[in-house]
């Protein structure tokens, strides 16, 4: 029987692989990439719980979620394509249009 | 066994996890990215969660994972020569730090809250997809009309925003 701090465990870790994704690389698709990852973390803590917890709920929200990071990639990469159409570069560096 | 698939899952999936935002090629990160996001869907069969496994299996690698490996191909990036931020090995070392604690706390803890209404005896019953499909079309309606919504947005925002400018017409815009 697996404890479910294990699972709770490699979540974390994969969480926080994608937060360092997301502050240390400068490739925005590599960045959109790891917001993926840290969205799957979220998806196995909720799917654990709602196993070990014998409640459906995390299931559900775990689908949600996935429906939502779809949208997100669509118009993450809809945003990129605009901004590599101007500029020809998907460097966060280099991406200030917005910056005051 | 079922101990030996969660190490394997597990331990995979960090190391594509790892390798996702440490390969230089944005393809590589892609294809590292397609690894995580199976072994993630296996950790979902061992949490009894089948449904969640083909969504993810379906929409995550079949419809996502696609989108960005076409936009990859699409932009044909290269592979920068400094692609680390500049202040990485300033935010990796209180990251490891703060990680190696909460993984402390989280193994430490028991875990032991309030148990559901759904216990797995029921949902082997009649099934995954039917315990999912009973919760959401009951407790959770609003959510899913609400995601529905959503992603109609969304779709009209990415093809909105995707468009390829249309240039001016200055006769029309004289009168």
């Amino acid at each position: 029987m697996i404890p479910l701090s294990a699972y709770t465990a490699v979540s974390a870790v994969l969480f926080m692989t994608g937060l360092l994704g997301v502050l240390v690389r400068r490739n925005f698709i590599i960045v959109l990439m790891s917001v993926e990852i840290m969205m799957n973390a979220a998806n196995i803590n909720l799917v654990a719980f709602s196993h070990y917890l014998e409640s459906m709920a995390g299931q559900l929200v775990a689908l949600f979620i996935i429906a939502i990071a779809a949208g997100e990639a669509a118009v993450g990469l809809a945003i990129i394509i605009v901004v590599f159409r101007g500029k020809i570069s998907t460097n966060v560096d280099e991406m200030n249009l917005l910056k005051w | 066994m079922i101990e030996m698939f969660f190490a394997y899952f597990a331990l995979v999936s960090i190391a594509a996890g790892v390798l996702t935002v440490s390969l230089r090629h944005p393809v590589h990160c892609a294809l590292s990215l397609l690894v995580l996001l199976l072994h993630v869907s296996g950790l979902f069969i061992l949490l009894n969660a089948e449904f969640l496994w083909a969504v993810q299996v379906i929409v995550y690698v079949g419809a996502i994972l696609v989108l960005y490996l076409f936009v990859l191909m699409l932009l044909n990036l290269k592979s920068d020569e400094r692609y680390f931020h500049p202040s990485a090995l300033y935010i990796l070392g209180p990251a490891v730090v703060g990680g190696g604690y909460v993984l402390y706390l989280l193994l430490r803890s028991p875990f032991s809250g309030a148990k559901g209404d759904t216990p797995a005896a029921a949902v082997l019953q009649d099934g995954n997809t039917y315990a999912v499909g009973i919760k959401m079309f009951s407790d959770h309606l609003l959510q899913f009309e609400i995601v529905g919504i959503f992603l109609l947005g969304a779709i009209i925002g990415a093809i909105v925003l995707a468009k390829t400018p249309k240039p001016l017409d200055r006769e029309r815009e004289r009168l």
